[in-house]
């Protein structure tokens, strides 16, 4: 049973019981009732106060401008306005989504070729699929501080093995031009044993008749990869695109460990260049105390992910094969 | 996406490579290990050095002799020992009330008939689909009315209730056989024995899945503790390394003995149970 999958359809009680239960029909729904509110009852009211509430709560934030003390004053759209007043916003949907597409597909392009690669009654299969996979399981924090060492420009081991092979290091995290790819690579590192785990398993369910078959047929390695691996896979490299796009959408950890370094106004030379819309978000509400527009920023990306969402369930038909 | 784990015999096995290939898929695949834990490696490599040792061009690999007194510094410069217990306790507790909390509902979600039950499971299916970044702000300010900012209290509470764990156990329990319960239900069972001696006990899987990633995402939290704390001796490890970076702008060595004393016992618990780990992601999808 997978989360991804709503549930089979709720099956009724076995026909069996029925006359019985009809009898005493009353009782026993008055009785279903009360386990049922009962056993939802301790999750739900959490549910209600620290989750519904807050959401419909930010909703309102967003058509609101906050006073020194706290008090919302409506003002409409005028925060959706703002977004794009400045290039600030603009910039910071475009750092989220060049971040999002590119690690998400280079993540998953490696993880594939890993997955192939792991999946050929290879000795160690176990002790590669743990390595890869203790990125995952790291505190991101940890994970920025990390890299951020071995980003660094003057004693940073990069710049170093760079320089063993003749090419000359950069400034990864303070070059307005590279810093935003510098986090990619961070992100496709965390996340390749995420996508490589999913994909063998995958994997695995695809029978190897399939392949013997396209062997005596004279089929390459390369006509079986992409005629009967990929499309068979399809399924769960769509169920992977989706989860890590909506994950991606969200980076925050990353450059706030790496770039921003700290609470407060950020002085790194690339925020600009590297700053997500959930580090949008923090900085508007924590840092510049404007609720109301970190509120429409958090919206919008909420809508984004929405969109994008919806997309890929509609474009799957094109090329995800169930069975 | 339900990928029956096939049995132990798994399909027919391919026959062996030849030499060179498994030769050449092992250095592929040797080198990508090597990617994924050298900066773990450097980095522990760099906790141990001096100062003057980590800022040295061309750098030395193996420190001069093992610093251990950078560790030491960790504790007694930062109340590393406090941002231990307090993400000890809170996440026990966490995963704890998530448990109960979530195979409570998702029990009465997947298995009783109530007035109304479609309309609150809706209700957790939109909190699932919202990005976490939505409930914070208002979550920040029911904390300051409570007078819980900068308590523990402030990092459990909210996070005893999770849309997904319910959703993922709603999921499990209704994949179980209804024949157990049906005998127990004519036995006189009331819903709640029938979830506490039958459903219970079969949903181990589930509830491993469940506790192992409440365990991971409690442990690694960063923008709420970041958001709700701000004294030292209140924050957990993810916060505590902020704070830390805060402090010790460039002390290198200093920097990576935090990192790695807060990453390392998950990094060991997950080593020990990484059976689970990985059946856990590949059964249910849910990411680390």
């Amino acid at each position: 049973m997978s989360a991804s999958e709503p549930g089979a359809a709720r099956a009724g009680p076995p026909g069996g019981n029925r006359p019985k239960r009809r009898r005493k029909w009353g009782r026993i729904a008055r009785a279903d009732a009360f386990w049922g509110y009962a056993m939802i009852s301790p999750g739900l009211i959490g549910l209600l106060t620290f989750y519904i509430w807050p959401m419909l709560q930010t909703f309102y934030f967003s058509f609101t401008e906050w006073g020194p003390f706290g008090d919302a004053r409506w003002t409409g759209l005028s925060n959706y306005r703002a977004l794009f007043d400045g290039p600030e916003f603009l910039l910071a949907l475009g750092n989220t989504l060049v971040y999002t597409v590119l690690s998400v597909t280079i993540t998953e392009a490696i993880a594939l070729v890993l997955a192939v690669l792991l999946n050929q009654n290879l000795r160690g299969l176990s002790v590669y699929r743990t390595l890869y996979f203790i990125p995952v399981v790291t505190m991101p924090a940890a994970i920025g501080l990390v890299w951020r060492w071995l980003y660094n420009s003057d004693y940073g081991v990069i710049n170093y093995l760079l320089g063993l092979l003749g090419i000359e290091g950069a400034r990864w995290l303070s070059d307005p031009g590279l810093a935003l790819y510098a986090i990619v690579v961070v992100g496709v590192w965390s996340g390749i044993g995420y996508a490589l785990v999913l994909f063998l398993a995958g994997l695995q369910t695809i029978p190897t008749d399939y392949y013997d078959a396209a062997a005596v047929d004279g089929a390459g390695a390369l006509v079986k990869f992409f005629r009967i691996t990929l499309p068979l896979l399809s399924p769960t490299v769509f169920f992977v695109t989706v989860i890590s796009l909506i994950n991606s959408l969200q980076v925050f950890d990353l450059i706030f460990l790496m770039i921003s370094s700290g609470r407060g106004a950020s002085t790194s030379p690339v925020i600009e260049q590297t700053q997500s819309l959930v580090y949008l978000f923090y900085k508007d509400t924590f840092v510049l105390n404007e609720q109301g527009q970190g509120a429409a920023v958090v919206l919008t990306l909420f809508i984004i992910i929405v969109l994008i969402t919806f997309a890929q369930f509609r474009l799957q038909r094109r090329w995800v094969h169930y069975d | 996406m339900t990928r029956a784990t096939s049995p132990n015999g798994r399909t027919r096995r391919r026959p062996r490579l030849p030499a060179w290939t498994r030769l050449a898929t092992h250095l592929i695949l040797a080198v990508g290990a090597l990617a994924m834990i050298g900066p773990f490696v450097w980095s522990t490599l760099t906790s141990f050095k001096t100062l003057g040792e980590a800022f040295q061009v061309p750098p030395t690999i193996l420190p001069e002799q093992l610093r251990w007194e950078n560790y030491a510094q960790v504790f007694t410069q930062l109340p590393f020992l406090a941002f231990y217990e307090n993400t000890i306790i809170v996440t026990a507790v966490k995963v704890v009330g998530v448990l109960i909390t979530s195979s409570l509902a998702g029990y009465a979600f997947a298995r009783i008939d109530f007035p109304g039950r479609n309309v609150l499971f809706a209700l957790y299916l939109a909190v699932l689909m919202v990005p976490y970044q939505i409930f914070l702000l208002p979550q920040f300010l029911i904390m300051a009315k409570l007078g819980w900012v900068n308590t523990l209290l402030a990092l459990i509470v909210p996070g005893l209730f999770d849309a997904f764990g319910t959703f993922l156990l709603r999921q499990f329990f209704m994949g179980l056989p209804r024949e157990l319960e049906d005998a127990a239900k004519i036995d006189g069972c009331n819903h709640f024995q029938i979830y506490w001696r039958i459903m219970l006990p079969l949903a181990k899987p589930g509830l491993i899945a469940l506790a192992i990633f409440t365990f991971l995402w409690s442990w690694n939290d960063f923008l709420w503790p970041l958001v709700v704390i701000n004294s030292p001796e209140k924050m957990t490890l993810g916060a505590g390394l902020a704070f830390l970076q805060g402090q010790y702008l460039t002390d290198f060595p200093l920097l990576m003995a935090g990192a790695m004393l807060s990453t390392l016992p998950v990094i060991a618990v997950f080593v020990v149970l990484q059976r689970q780990f990985v059946e856990g992601v590949a059964s249910t999808g849910i990411k680390g």
